[in-house]
């Protein structure tokens, strides 16, 4: 098969370290030569992050580039703006709707530019926007925000729900296992209205 | 097994199965996980050292005394441990000595972007270069093996995208071959005069044996494809040009960057219509090349800036470039930030009061330097900013008093130390405030000789900061807590005001600290806000303005107080 990118893009502390790990182990799982290339050190406080993750039968460059991601899982909707032009025009873009100032526009330089949804949409991208919050909640942690977006990416791409689970149960402690689980399922199973 | 490895712990793991017995590095991004992940087996001894020059000198050391020893640092850790560097290639080893480096291409997270190939070259050393994390492992135990075959350091080669990318990895068992016997050899580890002259000599002779060596390595690769476009290229950049010109071209890749083949690379350039050199950074295969009268494309073509990727060589070669969706979104600049409850958020807008001239350094704080605090002037190197105020002292005296120098606990033993012992003897009106949050931060909490802890978490004696400061001629030291605002002003005006040098230490942990508590968050009361936008001037994450009033998110906020004590409303409670 050919090599398939995917992007996972957010906000330094929003917990992108552990879905691509996830995901990583998930791709392994399954025999695929796997590469996932992540940014340290400076970039975790508070700073746009981007960790790139590419699997298929033989992959040569860890990093992804404009036009080349199958999907992009975007923790904040001005970063899915961000990173936008690296989704292939046929590729699915998966973002959470929540919202977090960067200092520029919390100390008045900038702005938080309106109706993103929006323009994404009308560029003509498959989007499925999420509110993760509420359903984190529902699975029993705030903490659990990035398991639902796992989980709502992961319906996007064709590894079976099992894989999944199967790699939460390897990463995550045995006593949040079962709120990570529910997380994963709300996620996966959530519908765009 | 195969396991997915980060670059960094595929080199650890190299160490472990090549049988090292001795690690001492010093943290710098991207390098740190490599000694992080080395500390974790129990075989090795592994330590942080107080900067890169000690942790080569460890290193070089233990490989004298006959231990596998190895150290580790970021491309201008290699600028610090320079000294011994070039000397250890002269007295060569005695069990293998292995260096990594780490380069930056792009500046992720550094000062600068230098290309490290050019140590290697200048120190007659050699360097490997791998390009995924299966062959930090291989190469590195190769690295020892070639230590020990030609008696001389040997560097790998990594950069950020190597260090900082997982792929498959297969691992091994660990072979300890034991401690080499040591024999004294004067001739050989005395590098006097009389000494070093034959050294130099069989350090030349050494280079023409590995340049023979590389000739035909295994480590230097070939593959055929079109007779079209033939590319010389190492590390990162053989992974960027396999995915952009797959079998649209035929490959050398050089697993060895140093020394560099003659006719290796002549017999391959003859072959092709077109040869390009693909390297990050400066011309350094291309210099090589043209040294040689190899014709070859490079940076005529191709940037020495930044960091390369498939679609700039696509681009480059191809003039392809790929489809993609565009919007006309602003899309403002998240930069880092000082996070909610970080000290040096107090010790900052003190400064800012105060509209002093700001010596920076290398850490967290650093990142004071952007808006709203914009508080730094200049940042140069690790420990310059001790140094570096003490020259502007001297060359501007009247504005002493206007000046000060911060520092972080780890930076300043690392290499501030020494510059405030040439304040202290050189007598400059110098106040230097040392930042000492009980941890190296930026790097991702590293202990250090200040910490009271080893890399392992065995208990250790901790720096006294106090005392060291007053044992090297500082008569003026004052402790304040950052998150003191009023207090700190005052202490740091009150030791520029007073003649002669001072040290004002700002003590408290850093915030992400596990053991720190913090207190409940702190909300706007939004009938006493008058949107003054004062608590907006601290930079903190968890303050925005919303709807006409400042607003502080609970989720994010640690109760630290600092914004509290900047509403004159009592809006903040």
């Amino acid at each position: 098969m050919s090599v398939k990118s995917i992007m996972i893009v957010g906000v330094g502390g929003q917990g992108t370290l552990l879905a691509s790990r996830l995901l990583g182990s998930a791709l392994l799982s399954q025999g695929y030569d796997v590469k996932v290339s992540e940014v340290h050190g400076m970039s975790q406080r508070g700073g746009a992050v981007v960790t790139y993750v590419k699997y298929g039968e033989n992959v040569a460059s860890p990093v992804v580039r404009q036009g080349e991601a199958d999907i992009i899982l975007a923790f904040e909707l001005l970063e899915a703006a961000r990173w936008f032009d690296f989704l292939k025009p046929e590729g699915k873009l998966v973002v959470n709707t929540r919202q977090i100032d960067p200092m520029p526009v919390v100390s008045g330089s900038a702005v938080y530019p309106e109706g993103v949804l929006k323009t994404l949409r009308a560029a003509g991208a498959a989007i499925t926007a999420i509110d993760a919050l509420p359903l984190a909640e529902q699975a029993g942690s705030e903490k659990a925000v990035n398991v639902v977006l796992i989980g709502a990416m992961a319906s996007q791409t064709d590894l079976p729900v099992e894989v999944w689970q199967a790699a939460i149960k390897a990463t995550v402690p045995p006593k949040f296992l079962e709120m990570n689980l529910k997380a994963f399922e709300l996620g996966f199973n959530y519908k765009q209205s | 097994m195969k396991e997915l490895l980060l670059g960094n712990e595929a080199v650890a793991r190299g160490l472990y199965e090549a049988g090292c017995r001795v690690v001492s590095s010093y943290p710098g991004t991207p390098s740190t996980e490599i000694t992080e992940r080395a500390a974790e087996y129990d075989a090795m001894t592994v330590e942080w050292a107080p900067n890169e020059k000690v942790a080569m000198e460890v290193a070089g050391g233990a490989a004298i005394a006959g231990a596998r020893s190895f150290c580790g640092m970021k491309h201008v850790g290699l600028n610090v441990a320079a000294d011994p560097l070039f000397t250890l290639s002269y007295t060569g080893v005695n069990a293998g000595l292995v260096i990594a480096v780490a380069d930056d291409p792009g500046m992720h997270s550094s000062q600068n972007e230098q290309d490290s190939r050019h140590y290697a070259l200048a120190s007659k050393t050699m360097m490997l270069e791998p390009a995924d994390s299966e062959e930090c492992l291989q190469y590195t135990k190769r690295a020892f093996e070639l230590s020990e075959q030609f008696d001389t350091p040997v560097i790998v080669r990594l950069t950020t995208r190597i260090s900082h990318s997982r792929s498959l990895t297969q691992t091994g068992e660990r072979v300890d071959n034991g401690l080499k016997p040591y024999t004294k050899d004067a001739q050989k580890y005395v590098m006097m005069p009389a000494m070093a002259r034959p050294r130099h000599a069989f350090v030349e002779q050494r280079i023409l044996a590995q340049t023979e060596w590389a000739e035909t390595s295994p480590l230097n690769t070939v593959e055929y494809n079109s007779k079209k476009i033939g590319v010389i290229t190492s590390g990162a950049c053989y992974q960027y040009a396999k995915e952009a010109l797959g079998d649209k071209a035929s490959y050398l890749k050089l697993g060895c960057v140093d020394p560099l083949p003659v006719r290796l690379l002549k017999d391959f350039a003859m072959q092709f219509e077109q040869v390009y050199v693909i390297e990050e950074l400066d011309d350094f295969i291309e210099t090589h090349c043209a040294k040689h009268g190899i014709a070859v494309i490079g940076k005529a073509v191709f940037s020495l800036l930044g960091e390369y990727s498939q679609s700039v060589i696509a681009k480059t070669i191809l003039g392809e470039e790929k489809e993609f969706l565009a919007t006309d979104i602003a899309v403002p600049g998240r930069p880092p930030v000082l996070c909610t409850g970080c000290p040096h958020r107090g010790l900052f807008y003190a400064l800012k009061k105060l509209k002093v001239f700001v010596s920076g350094d290398i850490g967290c704080y650093t990142l004071a330097a952007l808006p709203p605090l914009s508080m730094i002037d200049t940042v140069i190197c690790m420990g310059a900013s001790v140094s570096a105020l003490h020259g502007r002292n001297k060359a501007d005296p009247a504005n002493a008093k206007k000046s000060v120098a911060v520092i972080g606990d780890s930076t300043f033993i690392h290499s501030g130390i020494t510059g405030l012992i040439d304040i202290a003897y050189n007598k400059s009106d110098s106040v230097v405030i040392i930042l000492d949050n009980s941890i190296t931060g930026m790097t991702g909490h590293q202990d250090n000789p200040t910490t009271g802890k080893t890399i392992k978490g065995e208990p250790a004696s901790a720096v006294n900061l106090e005392l060291l400061v007053k044992a090297v001629g500082i008569e003026r030291v004052v402790v304040v807590d950052p998150n003191n605002l009023q207090a700190t002003e005052n202490a740091i005006r009150a030791e520029l005001e007073a003649d002669g040098p001072s040290v004002v230490i700002s003590r408290r942990p850093c915030a992400l600290l596990k053991y720190v508590k913090h207190s409940p968050a702190l909300a706007v009361d939004k009938e006493k806000c008058v949107a003054c936008k004062m608590c907006m001037r601290i930079g903190c994450p968890a303050i925005s303005f919303k709807d006409g009033k400042s607003s502080i998110d609970p989720t994010q906020c640690v109760g630290c107080g600092v914004c509290k004590q900047l509403c004159k409303f009592g809006a903040i409670s």
